[in-house]
């Protein structure tokens, strides 16, 4: 019993920290609308300057929430001074603008943290006066647990103050339900989204100060907990900060208890209750449900065309200087462009999904993965030769998006990304946590080709052939009518219902055919390196496949190729300098705010409509 | 022959009785208008017949079968098409293309991953076209029509499976007063040669009294009249609670402008 009980405060315990995080990221979304992927960031800033300032303050009780609180307040003017300088420009985007952008940052606080702080782990102090453990029923607890059992529902009740007894918090809550009738108060609409920004991230900084006594400050916090917010901030309602307590209690609980039955796979039973929660209420537990999206946001996207004289003279003099390329290069050169073909392979197929289907998905490196992971482990496990490992690659992938997709296509926008990031995040841990099967953080290695594909020329061959064939079929279905169905449910579900057609069922479809040809990507890229490693699934890897779209332009079916180009030679170069993560947060912040029709879309636009077929119309 | 035979239909809102007990029919090449002010229940009764809502009692038998209970979909299958009150088409094709998406859906190739969608059923989408007017921009990026065109396309689009019914809810809103009389009288010659009946809304006296064949006047979920245009028009019932004054539609027509 007392064992029981004891669990049950330390759910309570991590719960608080969680809430702190979600809470801010929710108030944040329900008034701009913004997801801030950079909010994992704030909560580890939080952590850093309190590890920072308990060490200027003087020491004792007082210090420590001094520098806690000072931490908070901090973090909270970072918070601000981001969203005065960037996301102000950006809340017209699209959603996916939006979510890369603030990615960006995540990537510049990554290294401006890495330059103050260094990479080690760092330990901070326990508590003053709450460094001890009293017992409950036989149980040591910590006192400090017993604090932040305290400070969650505190926080809480500030917040409900602050909501239901300022102006401040009625123009907030205004705010959350309608953002016009805002504007028609005459509020000043600018000021309103500071000073939100502020809030939030201040209690994200908070949550990140207080788990200082708990665990090592690390470089890995921001995305490590950002993917646990999402999925707090999703159950309890997007907007809601109730329902964020109550969905970090939940699953504070979740993984208290959780850790008893499965160990490790925790974040398998959040996703579990997060998919059943969307399922029965898709707008969480305590959220509203949004007002559906008319057409697609963001500028007006011109008609297909099919290839023109030009554009089919351009891609076979491609293919030709790529087919006799091994005659021409040397072998470096042969690695890279064949890396960029399966880069290429790898963004067209979020494309797919992104692009003609409308569905940004921000855990698209699940599938890749799970290609890769897939051809590696009937290799390592079963002895399977090459073949039959590039043959399980997609076959693998292609379950895992049968099953995540059928999930995720109830949702649209910001819970659809949110929902596959999560899922993502699955995969990932238990590639990372199965050691046994999986080799875990050590990866698996020795995955070569088969021996007639061993030389580097024959293996490039095979990848030119399997990347471009996949291309080119990526490309015949969007003007197939499959493809064409797919862009019709994104210009208007309303419109695709009421001619008869099942758009769930379609963009299940589309899913798992993305994750097939990305888990085709993965399988080619686990033979060319030889080896696989649990990174290949995580949440930055997922960011570069967006990067390589949004580089390219969405609207471009061109676009992910163009982008895998520019991505794959711009991260060759730039991860020769030590602070790379800090230009390349610049360029996809620069990206976002200049040219968001991305490369391919900023040069069909300077190019003649003659040679790219397009209408030379202007929207209305 | 009667298409369309709706009984007892009711549906209520928590407490407030939306629709409650509509009996009519809808004869073979009839057009039905539906009207009444705002918040009658003409809206909740369209989605009930298409399936959108579930009546909380009722029947509604389209040739024969029974729709309560079935998906919008396989309600558009077995032949009612249905236009929306603000368009709903596909901004980023073509109007040619907007056509050729119902008719690929009407021939069952929404799976199809090979041929090209762009040369499916040209002829037939191009006919469906020239009847409503558009031929000549059948190339043009939906995106950039008039209010007026997107409207004809929608017609376009609603005829491509050769419905038996067409549910239009509020066709004309949104519309200038010339445009809305052409696009009324368009709808009428077709589905007068192609036999198609049609129950539709409208908040637009003249388009109501020049285009159709019946009336049912609609009052917080009641059936208040049903008959001819005259008989509707000269009803002292109609008259008192609705036609009053001759204000109500006026001021209907500006909320909805
Ligand atoms: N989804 C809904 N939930 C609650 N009440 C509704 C809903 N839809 C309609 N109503 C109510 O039902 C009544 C009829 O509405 P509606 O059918 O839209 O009328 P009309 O289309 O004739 O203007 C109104 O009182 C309206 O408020
Ligand atoms: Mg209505």
């Amino acid at each position: 019993m007392g064992f029981y009980v004891a669990q049950f405060l330390t759910g309570l315990a991590s719960a608080a920290s969680l809430f702190l995080v979600a809470s801010g990221l929710s108030i944040i979304f329900g008034v701009t609308r913004i997801v801030n992927f950079a909010h994992g960031s704030f909560f580890m800033l939080g952590a850093y300057l309190a590890y920072t300032i308990v060490q200027v303050l003087p020491h004792g009780i007082l210090g420590f929430w001094g520098s806690v609180v000072a931490a908070a307040l901090i973090v909270g003017v970072i918070g601000a001074a981001i969203e005065v300088l960037l996301l102000r420009r950006i809340y017209h985007a699209p959603e996916l603008f939006q979510l890369v952008a603030t990615f960006g940052v995540v990537l510049v606080i990554q290294d401006v943290t890495l330059w103050i702080w260094g990479a080690e782990d760092l330990v901070g102090p326990r508590a003053p006066g709450l460094d001890g453990a009293v017992r409950i029923l036989g149980e040591p607890i910590p006192e400090y647990d017993l604090a932040l059992i305290v400070i969650g529902p505190a926080v809480l009740a500030g917040i409900w103050l602050l909501f239901n007894r300022t102006r401040w918090g009625t123009l907030v809550r205004a705010a959350t339900q309608d953002r016009e009738m805002v504007g028609a108060l005459g509020v000043n609409q600018s000021w309103l989204f500071t000073s939100v920004f502020f809030v939030g991230s201040a209690l994200a900084g908070l949550g990140g100060a207080i788990q200082i006594p708990r665990e090592a400050v690390s470089l890995l916090m921001d995305l490590n907990v950002i993917a646990d917010a999402f999925v707090v901030t999703v159950i309890g309602g997007m907007g809601s900060v109730a329902g964020a307590f109550l969905a970090a209690v939940l699953i504070g609980e979740l993984n208290a208890f959780g850790i008893l039955v499965f160990p490790q796979i925790t974040i398998v039973l959040a996703f579990l209750v997060m998919a059943v929660v969307l399922i029965v209420r898709p707008w969480g537990l305590l959220g509203r449900p949004e007002a559906p999206q008319r057409g697609a946001a963001g500028p007006l996207e011109a008609p297909l065309r099919a290839a023109t004289g030009p554009a089919m003279a351009f891609a076979a003099t491609v293919l030709a200087l790529l087919a006799v390329l091994p005659w021409i290069a040397d072998e470096f050169t042969l690695v890279l462009v064949g890396d960029i073909l399966v880069f290429a392979l790898f963004a067209a197929s979020l494309h797919f999904i992104m692009g003609t289907g409308g569905m940004v998905s921000f855990g698209h490196a699940a599938y890749f993965g799970l290609g890769a992971y897939g051809a590696a482990l009937v290799v390592k496990h079963l002895g399977a030769g090459m073949e039959l490992g590039l043959l399980m690659a997609p076959v693998a992938a292609g379950i895992g998006a049968l099953v995540f997709g059928w999930f995720c296509v109830r949702l649209s926008g910001v819970y659809l990304a949110m929902l596959t990031l999560a899922a993502a995040q699955i995969v990932w841990s238990i590639a990372f946590q199965w050691q046994d099967v999986t080799g875990g953080d050590d990866g698996l290695l020795g995955i070569w080709p088969a021996a007639w594909a061993g030389s580097k020329t024959v293996y490039y061959y095979l990848v030119l052939v399997l990347s471009a064939g996949g291309i080119y079929t990526l490309r015949r279905i969007v003007h197939a009518p499959f493809g064409y169905t797919l862009r019709a449910g994104r210009d208007s579900s309303l419109r695709v219902d009421a001619i008869g057609i099942d758009l769930r069922g379609h963009q299940w479809m589309a899913f798992t055919i993305a994750g097939v040809f990305a888990g085709l990507a993965g399988g080619l890229y686990v033979f060319s390196k030889g080896s696989i490693f649990p990174d290949t699934l995580a949440i930055p890897h997922s960011v570069d496949a967006l990067i390589m779209v949004l580089l390219g332009g969405v609207q471009t079916l061109a676009g992910p190729v163009v982008g895998a180009v520019s991505f794959t030679l711009l991260e060759d170069w730039i991860t020769r300098f030590d602070y790379w993560r800090i230009i390349f947060g610049a360029i996809i912040l620069a990206i976002c705010i200049l040219a968001p029709e991305g490369i391919a879309g900023f040069a069909l636009r300077l190019l003649p409509g003659r040679l790219t077929g397009r209408v030379e119309e202007s929207a209305r | 022959m009667t298409v369309l035979a709706v009984r007892d239909l009711s549906k209520s809102f928590g407490g407030v009785q939306a629709v409650e007990a509509l009996n009519f029919d809808l004869a073979a090449g009839e057009l039905l208008a539906l009207i009444g002010p705002n918040g009658a229940g003409k809206t909740t009764c369209f989605n009930m017949l298409n399936g959108q809502l579930r009546p909380d009692e009722g029947s509604v038998r389209f040739l024969g079968k029974e729709l309560v209970g079935q998906s919008p979909r396989r309600i558009w299958r077995l032949g009612v098409g249905r236009t929306f009150q603000i368009t709903a088409t596909f901004a980023s094709m073509t109007v040619r293309e907007n056509v050729q998406m119902a008719l690929i859906s009407h021939h069952r190739r929404v799976r199809a991953f090979w041929a090209r969608a762009a040369r499916l059923y040209v002829d037939e989408a191009d006919a469906l076209l020239a009847r409503v007017g558009m031929a000549d921009q059948a190339e043009r990026a939906c995106g950039i029509l008039a209010y007026g065109d997107l409207k004809r396309l929608e017609l376009a689009v609603a005829l491509a499976h050769g419905p038996k019914l067409l549910l239009m809810d509020e066709p004309t809103a949104g519309m200038a007063p010339q445009e809305r009389i052409e696009l009324m009288a368009l709808t009428a010659d077709i589905v007068r040669e192609r036999g198609i009946s049609v129950l539709f809304t409208e908040h637009d006296m003249d388009v109501v009294f020049a285009h159709s064949n019946r009336v049912m006047v609609l009052n917080r979920g009641h059936l208040l009249a049903e008959g001819t245009p005259a008989q509707v028009r000269n009803d002292p019932i109609v008259q008192e609670v609705y036609l009053g004054g001759g204000s109500t539609f006026k001021a209907e027509d500006l909320s909805h402008a």
